[in-house]
């Protein structure tokens, strides 16, 4: 504690430069912490489907429908309880900025199946007689200030581009599991059908009495299939939910090596920052050895140093994240549905933090041990 | 019995491939209490004798017993440590830290020992009365004089009651007023608190304040 004084003094020998050193290490832990909770969402998205469900797209791409006619045959599969829809609407409210996921679903058959969509029965009973009807899920709720039965217009990036679909808002959800995100939006399959004339199912989705027969099922569709115009590919919910996020391409991949640039770009920057320092002040570093300061003490005091700059721009960078996330709820746009800064990750970003400080104080506090008391004097004088 | 006991030293620096020797088969005895002064003319090794002396840097053959100490033989470690209990450093550019205020620099070779906040204080506001300048305690070094940094830096040096003051040229810097000021203040210590001083000095009449003076010139140490 008696070393504070000395400690405090030198890091604001350049207040502009600790400070700015500082904000850099923060900038860099708050991407750093953002990027690698991206990723832990996505994992968690990979878990919210379910082991009973399972999900038949078209084999060569999700982006390609499935013929309506395929519904009747599903629903003889042996070991398939019911069969339903849904279909990619790419809706967009005002602004494409505005963007977020929405789903015309066939309803009755949908909702049975998805417990995790958790409604009034009323507002439930409301939906299910209006053709127009939407369900949404309260974080959009609240992200576009909309109240229960309040009409609409959305625009899609599919159906007739450019044309406003009135939508009356007539249930609201809260999901029963976070990483089923309360950022989707529902509505009537028969609605889009309706007014576009050209819909088809994207994917059909099937509840299975038991998940053991979930090979068998697959393997079934998949051969019926196999020769039509549209081939099937047949999973569970949980790995069509792994393929949906690997649409993205290998974000995990991506994320990663971003991380590690910053990660990078940040220590090189705290490095120099500290062999700037320290080579200011070899003969101060000179003179507290002469007056009995030892190497080792020399040393810590150095890479103490190192480690308080980026330890607070650490902390700032990593409290500022979390806060920030925690507080505007951000999901992006329904993408990444119970986003958040886990725990987990701000400790990860706070050790990398007291890392950069240890590796970017490591050669300026060495070459403080190794200094040479009256040649460093001698020169200086 | 004296004091410091500097027994056949010699020192030698070596620039890639080439021996430089400063000096060679050096012996000095000075008494406690003594104030000596060492003269000689530039590059004749006066500030490296004092250096080795002070444990800075280590001869290459001979020994310096300070005490009972030969600190010829010892590590790093053990010289840092040593230093710290026996000697004061005055330096010609005073070498305080910028950062800290006059007691804070006071205050540094304190931080080495056990002393509590209190005791450390008490430490600091007498070395600051000694030298005169208690209202300056939490003035920076760029706010203060020349002969004041020196005379902070004198503080420096006695804070801890060493065995030693070594002061190398330490009104080198100073105008004739403040090099007289600092003088007077070291024979002061010397008198009053029976303070060993060794002092390096180009100046005559600096040197003319000590017990004694000795000269080196070309490796050779005379009286």
């Amino acid at each position: 504690m008696k070393y504070l004084k000395l400690i405090r003094a030198n890091l604001f020998r350049s207040k502009r430069r600790t400070i700015l050193t500082m904000l850099s290490v923060a900038a860099a832990l708050f991407l750093f912490v953002t990027l690698r909770s991206v990723l832990t969402t996505l994992d968690d998205a990979k878990e919210v489907g379910s082991e009973t469900r399972m999900v038949t797209r078209s084999s060569i791409s999700i982006v390609f429908p499935l013929p309506e006619a395929y519904y009747q045959w599903l629903q003889t599969v042996p070991g398939v309880n019911s069969v339903s829809w849904s279909s990619w609407f790419g809706g967009v409210y005002r602004d494409p900025k505005d963007f977020f996921a929405t789903f015309a679903v066939d309803a009755e058959s949908y909702l049975p199946m998805y417990p995790e969509i958790d409604m009034p029965a009323e507002q439930r009973e409301a939906f299910l007689a209006e053709r127009s009807a939407a369900i949404v899920g309260s974080g959009l709720m609240e992200r576009f200030g909309w109240s229960l039965n309040q009409t609409i217009g959305l625009r899609s990036t599919i159906y007739s581009p450019g044309e406003e679909w009135p939508f009356t808002i007539r249930a609201v959800y809260e999901p029963t599991n976070p990483s089923f995100g309360d950022e989707n939006f529902f509505f009537h399959y028969d609605y889009l059908y309706e007014k576009s004339q050209y819909a088809q199912p994207g994917w059909y989705i099937m509840q299975l009495s038991d998940p053991e027969a979930a090979a068998s099922v697959a393997e079934t569709i998949d051969e019926h299939y196999k020769n039509s115009r549209a081939a099937t590919r047949t999973e569970t919910e949980r790995a069509f939910q792994t393929g949906f996020i690997t649409m993205y391409g290998n974000v995990g991949f991506l994320l990663n090596a971003i991380g590690m640039a910053v990660f990078f770009a940040i220590l090189f920057v705290a490095a120099n920052t500290m062999m700037m320092s320290a080579r200011e002040r070899t003969n101060e570093q000179a003179v507290l050895k002469m007056l009995g300061f030892s190497d080792r003490l020399l040393f810590a005091l150095v890479m103490t140093e190192a480690a308080v700059i980026t330890v607070v721009g650490g902390v700032l960078g990593v409290a500022g994240a979390k806060l920030l996330f925690d507080l505007s709820g951000f999901q992006g746009a329904g993408f990444l549905p119970g986003f958040e800064i886990k725990w987990s990750t701000a400790i990860v970003g706070l050790v990398i933090a007291v890392l950069l400080g240890v590796i970017s104080g490591f050669v300026p506090a060495w070459q403080a041990l190794r200094l040479p008391i009256s040649q460093t004097l001698r020169r200086v004088a | 019995m004296a004091l410091l006991e500097v027994r056949n030293l010699s020192k030698v620096y070596y620039r890639d491939s080439q021996q430089i020797p400063v000096f060679e088969g050096i012996n000095l005895s000075i008494e406690a209490g003594e104030f000596l002064a060492l003269m000689g003319p530039s590059g004749s090794g006066k500030t490296t004798l004092l250096n080795l002396i002070a444990g800075l840097d280590k001869p290459t053959t001979g020994e310096i017993v300070v005490g009972d100490d030969n600190i010829a033989a010892m590590s790093r470690r053990q010289l840092a440590a040593w230093r710290s209990r026996h000697v004061g450093f005055i330096f010609q550019l005073y070498n305080l830290l910028p950062v800290l205020t006059a007691y804070q620099n006071v205050e540094l070779p304190l931080l080495l020992t056990r002393l509590s906040k209190r005791e450390r204080r008490d430490h600091v506001m007498t070395a600051l009365d000694v030298v005169g300048l208690t209202d300056r305690a939490d003035h920076f070094p760029r706010q203060l004089s020349g002969g004041q940094e020196q005379r902070v830096g004198i503080a420096r040096a006695v804070v801890s009651d060493p065995t030693l003051i070594l002061a190398d040229e330490p009104t080198g810097d100073l105008d004739a007023k403040s090099a007289e000021e600092i003088l007077t203040l070291l024979q002061r210590l010397n008198e009053e608190y029976q303070k060993t001083i060794v002092m390096v000095t180009h100046d005559q009449r600096a040197a003319d304040r000590g017990h004694a003076v000795m000269h080196l010139d070309k490796g050779v140490l005379t009286r």
